[in-house]
């Protein structure tokens, strides 16, 4: 049944995705589509936030690190009811809140990211608040693999392993390609498991657009504490629209009506 | 009684006693607790130091995800590093974000001497009062150290404060009060006005006495509040002084100069000398051969006191034929 449901919404998410960028005429998309099933696994079943009250002290924070690819964010949280669903319509708008990168003028978003490399260090002076607080809210944090490349990003993973942050649960959307080519060509991040194990981290892996099986990775991390988590989602870029999938050129891209309806036709609603 | 002691000292010491009354106050720092002198808050509150290792881009932003999440932060690093190694960090993570960090830079200026280049911070005025959101301090001894460092504790916003290695001689007594935003007058006089902040403020005080003894009145402006920006005070000191010399430990490009000259230029325009450090490999020594070397010196400021000075006579002279020619042919126009 909740399977069902994840992939309903996740397709629902990726048609608002391709929604706003047609209506913008500019948007992320490539990278928001590959990372919509975490978004979706985690606002919909993993992550304590109440829409009502978006700065409750005790809630979960989820930092996306990789802040150009907030459409599928500004479409969950819309959705959520953090804010009216109307505002969409003015992703990338003039005067609209819903900026090209997360925004904390938007009720919902942590922290206001965009240059790479900057997610993981507030997101580890998040876990270390909690830690010294003992609370028992948790940090997500999302790094696309390109971003890996910032010297800033091990810094931060050193700090993690140091303070042994077990509230910190990072994930990596290993989709493999960045905006000039694929990663292994530009700038190799493998052995990636290995890297991060030896800064400290407990790893774990999955595949990346499958909410279901985010969830139970996650789930399983919640056992195992004493270390910061990374969870690498291999995922594919521009997932769920055939002509995008796995395609550089749609890193960053506008849609055309036509491109548009044949993105719909691809994340229509499956019968029962 | 006025207190001679470095502004690190008198930071590190308040930020000790701030901490001791608040739980949720925290020391971030990055392999600088000798340098900041935070080895008694160390040793006393080691729950409340948090140790980065040498990385001041992860220092600055575990400090802003901190502050995120409430607490409250103080950065303590030498200011070289954090205003250009963390410079990203600053205006992203701290100030875009509106977090409650104070990145506090301590052995600002050529505060290292001879260790070069690499160790001093001569860009960091330029470089962060253009930051949308931030307030940028440098307080000119250890009792306005004192009084800032309480005051950033129960201010909420971003905050860069720069502060000198060097002990530096009291200019206030301990009960001063301040207001961040308001200019200090040190000393008034109607003949220049003397604008400074940090270390070079005790300096300009010490050119004012020789001037004094030259027959030439001038005033002394504390400029410790670089963001927000005292532009009234500013301003009264090119109407009622009608010649302005400003003197800092900073490029003389975009600094303390720079910023009086904005507000100079498009309100109020009156003769003006920027002293500072030049656009050229600074001279090799330590702080106080630096400064001789640039002659921001009593005697030194004095000079360029006394030129300014000078300008400032000649140009009203000509201003006073010009505005006689003016009625003279304004007179005439209006016989005509």
């Amino acid at each position: 049944m909740e399977q069902k449901f994840l992939l309903k919404k996740a397709r629902e998410v990726r048609r608002g995705i391709c929604r706003m960028v047609n209506r913008a005429q500019q948007g992320h998309i490539g990278g928001a589509l590959s990372e919509t099933d975490y978004l979706v696994a985690l606002y919909y079943h993993i992550m304590k936030v109440d829409p009502a009250r978006p700065d409750w002290k005790d809630r979960d924070r989820f930092i996306l690190s990789k802040g150009h690819c907030v459409e599928p964010l500004y479409y969950i949280l819309a959705d959520k009811g953090f804010f009216p669903r109307e505002m969409l319509d003015t992703f990338s708008l003039p005067g609209s809140p819903l900026i090209g990168h997360t925004n904390r003028e938007v009720p919902g978003i942590e922290m206001n990211t965009g240059a790479l490399g900057h997610g993981l260090s507030g997101a580890c002076g998040m876990a270390l608040a909690a830690q010294k607080d003992q609370a028992d809210w948790k940090v997500f944090c999302l790094l696309g693999d390109g971003e890996l490349a910032e010297g800033s990003v091990w810094e931060a993973a050193m700090f993690a392993g140091h303070y042994h942050l077990d509230r910190l649960y990072l994930a990596i959307d290993r989709n493999r390609l960045q905006i000039s080519g694929p990663t292994e060509e530009l700038m190799s991040q493998e052995p990636l498991a290995q890297r991060f194990q030896s800064f400290g981290f407990d790893v774990a892996e999955c595949d990346g657009n499958d909410s279901a099986a985010i969830i139970a990775a996650l789930e399983a991390s919640f056992h195992r504490p004493g270390k910061p988590h990374l969870l690498i989602l291999n995922t594919l870029k521009g997932k769920g629209v055939s002509f995008m999938e796995g395609q550089t050129s749609w890193h960053h891209g506008r849609i055309t009506q036509e491109e548009l309806e044949r993105a719909l036709y691809d994340l229509r609603e499956e019968e029962d | 009684m006025k207190e001679t002691i470095a502004c690190r000292k008198a930071f590190s010491q308040t930020l000790l006693e701030l901490a001791r009354e608040d739980r949720d106050l925290y020391a971030v720092t990055s392999d600088a607790r000798g340098s900041v002198t935070l080895n008694d808050f160390a040793k006393q509150l080691p729950d409340q130091l948090i140790e980065c290792g040498i990385a001041e881009q992860n220092e600055i932003g575990v400090a802003a995800g901190m502050a995120l999440a409430g607490k409250k932060v103080f950065v303590c690093a030498p200011a070289p590093f954090l205003s250009a190694r963390g410079y990203e960090q600053l205006k992203l993570d701290v100030a875009y974000n509106r977090a409650n960090v104070k990145v506090c830079g301590v052995s600002g200026g050529v505060s290292y001497g001879t260790l070069g280049t690499s160790h001093h911070a001569l860009q960091d005025i330029a470089s962060t009062r253009s930051l949308e959101g931030l307030t940028v301090l440098i307080p000119s001894d250890g009792a306005q150290t004192r009084w800032l460092t309480r005051w950033m504790a129960r201010t909420e916003g971003p905050v860069y404060m720069r502060m000198g290695r060097n002990p530096v001689p009291g200019l206030y007594g301990p009960d001063t009060e301040f207001q961040v935003g308001k200019a200090m007058e040190l000393k008034a006089g109607q003949d220049l006005s003397i604008l400074a902040a940090g270390e070079t403020v005790s300096i300009a005080l010490e050119a004012a006495r020789l001037l004094e003894a030259r027959g030439i009145s001038a005033r002394i402006l504390d400029l410790f509040s670089i963001k927000p920006l005292d532009t009234e005070a500013i301003l009264k000191a090119a109407r009622e002084t009608w010649a302005i010399l400003t003197v800092e430990e900073h490029c003389v490009y975009g600094g303390l100069g720079g910023m009086v000259a904005e507000v100079v230029s498009q309100s109020y325009p009156v003769p003006m000398t920027i002293m500072g450090l030049p656009d050229e490999h600074t001279y090799p020594g330590e702080s106080p051969d630096v400064f001789r070397h640039y002659n921001l010196t009593p005697e030194g400021i004095a000079k360029q006191a006394q030129e300014l000075f000078g300008k400032k006579q000649r140009q009203i002279a000509v201003m006073a034929k010009f505005f006689q020619q003016q009625e003279k042919r304004l007179t005439r126009i209006t016989e005509d």
